[in-house]
């Protein structure tokens, strides 16, 4: 069984790599070394590893109702937060470097293209799990409603996952193979709440 | 005499691949050289191609318009075309011309190039992702093959095939589209003066990535319009199937013009960014050349016929 303080003391390690590829990203976009379209290869390349995140986290979750892997709990708000820190980066990369705060613009676009539609969605899921992911809000709020709202991750990866296949014009592997492990998980966790809890 | 004995001799099949191996290795080290030289003489000589530049656009660089390119043949990626074609021998190469022609022809690139006059064409390039580019290609009028070809009079449109060679194209070994790639034209379309088949950019025979030997650019069109690496020109009857309107009917139309006001479920086509600028530009009708080609689509519904 891996011990929770094991767990413990690959946080701080972790933290800085999740950090790290932001970092590097912005760097590179800084120097003018991310490619002939950096804006377009900077907002890829957040989007895709938010979306990772969000699928460890739910992973994270469904692995910790093993015993060897229960300790993993305690860093599922970890990845989670980091999800969110992506995404935030990503969803301004849009707004900033490829519109220019033109809001006209992007509410249409938001509006018009269910793609960017399913992307703001699981955005704006994410917020109340980020708001409410601190020290103290699950007394604040009673576990129950506590984790009602962290049911949102669902909603959000599903809708992030189908904003990256209705994005990719051809050869869709990669997003399916993301949508395949999200209904695994998914389908896993309504298995357990009818056949196990009762 | 000294007997040459029959392990000596190389079997026929390894000398080939061997002759493939020299032949990827010089490519390698040709290319290598070439992008180097080719990269100093553009800094030099891209101010021959200035005066011909339209108000307000700029001549994007050698080296952004031959490693940022969308040629499925070798990947999805930007990167991938010049990344993973290497190994692409466009020479020699052989045009098919068929269909509804007075007489079917193969004709020598080579030979054809000796009878015809190359051109500079410096042409903006509208991709239907909403980013563009200025280009300065060489290249010779459509309709100076068609004339060579000449068709049959109920010859209405012509369809492009790219070469099939997924030995060579590393992207033809998976499904990412229906290979090979096809696309076509309407006849007044291909005659129209803008429109070339281009043979090079910046001076120099086009690079793998950028659709070797030959390829069609039609400025007016989304950039998916101009097919690269054309082994055939087919002459038909009725409208032919292109490749991406095959895929996704609803997003890609047989016309694909670049029109402002025609939206698409993907990208907004209002705005455009030209590579190597930060703010967004307002992308023009018919992409700045409404005055050449409007007169084509004069009596249609380009909302429908998008």
């Amino acid at each position: 069984m891996l011990s929770t303080n094991r767990v413990k003391k690959t946080k701080p390690p972790i933290i800085i790599l999740l950090f790290l590829p932001s970092f590097y990203w912005i760097y590179l976009l800084l120097i003018g070394n991310l490619g002939v379209n950096p804006i377009e290869k900077l907002m890829d390349n957040l989007g895709e590893m938010a979306l990772r995140l969000i699928i460890l986290t739910l992973i994270i979750s469904s692995l910790s109702d093993l015993k060897f892997f229960r300790s993993l709990v305690t860093l599922r708000r970890t990845i989670g937060l980091f999800a969110f820190y992506y995404v935030c980066l990503h969803f301004s990369t849009y707004i900033f470097l490829d519109h220019f705060f033109n809001f006209q613009f992007i509410i249409k676009d938001i509006i018009k293209r269910p793609f960017i539609t399913f992307g703001f969605i699981s955005f704006l899921c994410l917020i109340p799990m980020a708001i409410t992911s601190f020290d103290g809000m699950i007394k604040k709020l009673g576990f129950n409603l506590w984790k009602k709202i962290h049911y949102l991750i669902y909603p959000a990866a599903i809708l992030s996952s189908f904003h990256f296949f209705m994005l990719v014009r051809a050869n869709k592997t990669e997003p399916i193979i993301y949508i395949g492990i999200i209904i695994l998980l998914l389908s896993y966790r309504f298995y357990k709440k009818i056949f196990i809890r009762r | 005499m000294k007997k040459i004995l029959p392990s000596e001799i190389t079997p026929y099949s390894t000398y080939l691949n061997r002759r493939k191996f020299v032949k990827t290795a010089s490519a390698f080290s040709i290319a290598t050289s070439l992008s180097l030289s080719a990269k100093a003489l553009h800094n030099n000589d891209s101010s021959k191609y200035i005066s011909k530049l339209d108000e307000n656009d700029e001549l994007n660089t050698y080296e952004e318009i031959t490693t940022y390119n969308n040629f499925y043949e070798f990947g999805m990626g930007k990167s991938d075309p010049s990344n993973n074609s290497s190994l692409f021998n466009p020479k020699p190469w052989t045009i098919k011309i068929e269909g509804l022609v007075e007489k079917p022809l193969e004709i020598n690139l080579e030979d054809l190039l000796k009878k015809i006059e190359i051109e500079d064409r410096i042409y903006r390039l509208r991709c239907v992702e909403a980013w563009s580019m200025v280009i300065p290609w060489q290249g010779f009028p459509l309709s100076e093959l068609i004339k060579i070809a000449s068709p049959l009079s109920n010859a209405k449109y012509i369809q492009f095939v790219t070469i099939f060679r997924p030995e060579e194209m590393p992207g033809q070994k998976r499904r990412l589209l229906p290979w090979p790639y096809v696309e076509g034209l309407r006849m007044d379309e291909a005659m129209n003066p803008l429109t070339i088949l281009s043979t090079g950019l910046y001076g120099h025979d086009l690079l793998n990535q950028n659709g070797a030997p030959l390829r069609l650019v039609v400025p007016w069109k989304y950039g998916f319009k101009s097919i690269k690496s054309i082994e055939t020109i087919r002459f038909v009857e009725e409208q032919p199937s292109a490749t991406w309107s095959m895929v996704a009917p609803n997003e890609y139309g047989f016309y694909s013009n670049v029109n402002n006001t025609v939206d698409h479920p993907r990208w907004s086509q209002a705005t455009e960014r030209r590579i190597g600028e930060f703010m967004r530009r307002p992308t023009l009708m018919f992409n700045g050349y409404e005055e050449e080609v409007a007169h084509l689509y004069k009596d249609m519904d380009l909302q429908t016929y998008y």
